[in-house]
């Protein structure tokens, strides 16, 4: 085995670690931290099955930021979807044979690439343009953007500018999963994707990209309204009941 | 207090979204508790030597208690959607109005503190230490919310600044930075029993005066009891409504509601607030306390139901948070939801005519209705969610011939702010209130112009207070803010049922 590929080996494994382990801890500390006090932002749910609809709708839909603004919904939407897209047609590369449904998504997963390039662009573009957003804006944020167009750019030049050795990488990731360490291949794209995406993997459980989990922790959506037919007490509130 | 000269900001026709002003409200900054006002809550009379150690040891201890602090100081994605939604930075175009801008005086504090990333690398996150210059702007800015909650409505993950607010005043307080505004309010609650300091003689005194009104006006004997024993129902109302206008005609219209569908009702002179403003403060101990003396003066009275008063903060602790704070409030009348708000109590009356409304009492009138903050995003009326919208414009449409809506964007879970809210209805803010006004004077103006609107109708203690002081500043008359069981009031009909 290369040193390359050894290298490249323990970043992933690494990067995959801290990843779940990271996100996990956070999801952890989340869910752990007690709420003490009714918050749900009115109207709200007034059953668990409505809290679902209302959560589903959010992830879904984004629906409070299509309230709130049009083009930051536009461009988070088109980003995010395309995210989406794209992760499932990398499935791919870790599945043999190839589930069917993930051979479905191939062809929009393509153009999904460039829309997913375009959202981010677009977003960054109104950090830098929008006085309000580039007030709030921490070095950070651009580097986020940044990070997600650099993946994004090299994985679309593998496809369109230079083809690389896709049977190699595919080989390289299923041993992976198979604990089977084969070569990586030696282009330069593909280290460099591979690299990014690692990095981003190791910044997610400390950067923003915690609104994922965060999102499903937020009391002012996941909580149910009914604090007249309830009581609501949190463990640390209930020791100040008895004095 | 020196005079601050200000200009009230001018009402634009097409309300857009203004520029920044860096700075613009920098000198804005309420009274700082004396040590009196301090030590009777149980917080330090002046700042502490070791403040900035006490500060973050507290912050650290609100991080495990309040999972809404932690999810939303890691969440944000600074995406800019709330950067529009704050009234006080409309009105005020200082960026530290922004919603995300203010969660971020204590974001960059607490990443420096708590994240990985703040520890080892806080120039590229923003973090920062909590500096003499930070706390300094800690105690303007969060004094610049009046945790409303609209920024919560618009952001993708319901980021509400108000917990932030809330969380930063408390560790204000912890380490001797309190706002003598709100802290000397509270003691008094604690004292006496209300946010003015009224006690019992006086409050008889005030209550005997109004029955004498009522009497020469309309010649029934109407009742404002106090202190009764074995009533139905125990009435906690914010003391505002025993003096100020147009509070007050909205108590007398309270008063003969009860008369009228004949359920025996009394004040308690021990809990004669509604107010909790240990909510602004974001104490979970002091907002316990004062919710207590409700449950022991029910206890006391041996009431069946407790019914609240019109405002919007104090229905939120009472619809939100008494049931946990004080609760369960097993020993009442289960037929009815515990509490219950006077306007579910009045709406549930027109349903089932126990009451009788002759609108055309009003006629002279053309009312809008302000949805106040606390009770549009953070309570409900009635069964269905929205309760909180539709009962009280049927209310008024039971009342009134001519309703009209303000414009969309600016009303039910959109309703902007009065101006006034989140402990912040006092002199020395006068031009934060005056400025925060703007959108909703915007959206009234639009109702005046186009609809002839003559008066607009709250069920808030503090947007009544603040209307009557804000509106001359925009041109409008004073006495245009009324109550909405003012409009009940005027309209109800008393004596035999027909
Ligand atoms: C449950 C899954 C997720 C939901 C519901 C979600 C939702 C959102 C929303 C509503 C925004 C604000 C709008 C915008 O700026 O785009 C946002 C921003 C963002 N999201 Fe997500 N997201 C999710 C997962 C992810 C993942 C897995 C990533 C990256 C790997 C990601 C990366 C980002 C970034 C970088 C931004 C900031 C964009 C900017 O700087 O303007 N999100 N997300
Ligand atoms: S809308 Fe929410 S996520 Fe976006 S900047 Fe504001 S607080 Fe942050
Ligand atoms: S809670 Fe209201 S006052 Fe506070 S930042 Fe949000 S919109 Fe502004």
């Amino acid at each position: 085995m290369s040193g390359l590929t050894m290298f490249f080996a323990l970043l992933m494994y690494g990067a995959a670690l801290v990843f779940t382990v990271g996100v996990g801890w956070r999801v952890f500390i989340y869910a752990r931290t007690p709420a003490p006090l009714k918050i749900p932002t009115t109207p709200a749910p007034t059953t668990r099955t409505g809290v679902w609809i209302r959560m589903a709708r959010e992830v879904v839909l984004f629906e409070s930021l299509f309230k709130s603004n049009k083009w930051i919904w536009l461009f988070g939407y088109l980003f995010h979807a395309s995210l989406l897209l794209v992760l499932i047609r990398h499935l791919r590369y870790f599945t043999e044979p190839v589930w069917g449904w993930v051979a479905l998504a191939q062809t929009f997963g393509t153009y999904a690439g460039f829309a997913m390039l375009a959202g981010l662009f677009a977003l960054w573009l109104r950090r830098i343009v929008v006085q309000r957003i580039r007030y709030i804006s921490n070095l950070s944020d651009h580097l986020m953007l940044w990070l997600l167009m650099a993946i994004a750019l090299t994985g679309l030049m593998m496809r369109f500018v230079a083809h690389t050795d896709i049977i190699g990488l595919k080989m390289f990731a299923l041993g992976l999963l198979r604990l089977d360490i084969q070569p990586v291949p030696a282009d330069p794209l593909v280290l460099a994707h591979l690299a990014l995406v690692a990095g981003l993997m190791l910044v997610f459980p400390i950067s923003k990209l915690l609104h994922a989990p965060g999102l499903f922790f937020s009391p002012s959506r996941n909580q149910v309204d009914n604090p007249r037919e309830k009581r609501h007490l949190a463990p640390w509130a209930a020791k100040l009941e008895s004095k | 207090m020196a005079k601050v000269e200000f200009e009230t900001p001018k009402m634009r026709e097409y309300p857009v979204i203004p520029i920044i002003h860096a700075d613009a409200m920098a000198h804005s900054q309420p009274f700082v508790a004396s040590s009196q006002h301090q030590e009777s809550l149980g917080f330090p009379g002046q700042l502490v030597d070791n403040w900035k150690e006490v500060a973050i040891d507290k912050m650290g201890e609100l991080l495990t208690k309040y999972r809404s602090l932690k999810v939303y100081l890691d969440s944000c994605v600074k995406c800019g959607a709330c950067t529009d939604k704050c009234h006080y930075f409309q009105g005020t175009t200082d960026p530290k109005n922004m919603p995300v801008a203010r969660q971020d005086l204590f974001r960059k504090v607490y990443r420096r503190h708590f994240t990985f990333a703040g520890k080892y690398f806080p120039r590229l996150v923003g973090a920062e230490d909590l500096t003499e210059q930070v706390l300094g702007d800690w105690y303007k800015y969060f004094h610049q919310c009046s945790q409303c909650r609209r920024c919560s409505v618009f952001c993708p993950y319901g980021i509400d600044t108000a917990e932030i607010s809330m969380a930063a005043r408390e560790i204000m307080d912890t380490i001797g930075k309190g706002q003598k505004y709100c802290n000397e309010i509270i003691g008094k609650v604690h004292k006496i029993g209300n946010n003015l300091g009224l006690p019992e003689p006086a409050l008889a005194d005030t209550l005997q005066g109004l029955e004498e009104d009522i009497k020469d006006d309309t010649g029934f004997d109407v009742r404002l009891p106090l202190d009764v024993k074995g009533a139905d129902v125990l009435l906690v109302t914010p003391s505002a409504d025993f003096f100020a206008e147009p509070h007050i005609d909205g108590l007398i219209g309270y008063a003969k509601v009860f008369h009228q569908a004949g359920i025996s009702w009394t004040l308690s002179s021990y809990a004669s607030e509604a107010a909790n403003f240990g909510m602004f403060i974001g104490s979970y101990d002091q907002m316990k306390k004062i919710a207590e003396r409700v449950r022991t003066a029910a206890l006391e009275l041996g009431v069946k139901r407790i019914i609240v008063g019109e405002c919007g903060h104090a229905w939120r602790v009472a619809y939100s948070f008494w049931n946990t704070l004080a609760g369960p409030f097993d020993f009442l009348d289960p037929r009815y939801p515990s509490p219950q708000h006077i306007i579910e109590f009045t709406s549930d009356l027109i349903d089932s005519g126990g009451i009788t409304l002759d609108k055309e009492a009003n006629d002279n009138r053309i009312v809008t209705f302000h949805d106040s903050c606390n009770v549009a995003r953070a309570s409900r009326m009635g069964n269905l969610p929205g309760g909180q919208f539709e009962l009280p414009r049927k209310v008024i449409k039971a009342a009134c011939n001519h309703f009209v809506d303000m414009p969309a964007d600016t009303i039910r879970e959109k309703t902007y702010c009065c101006g006034g809210g989140g402990g912040l209805l006092t002199d020395d803010l006068l031009e934060l209130r005056v400025k925060g006004a703007l959108p909703r004077m915007e959206a009234l103006k639009h109702v005046v112009d186009n609809n002839g609107v003559n008066n607009v109708a709250a069920i808030c203690a503090i947007c009544k207070s603040q209307y009557s002081k804000v509106l001359p500043y925009y041109g409008f008359p004073r006495d245009m803010i009324v109550s909405v069981h003012q409009l009940v009031s005027n309209a109800i009909v008393l004596g035999d049922k027909q």
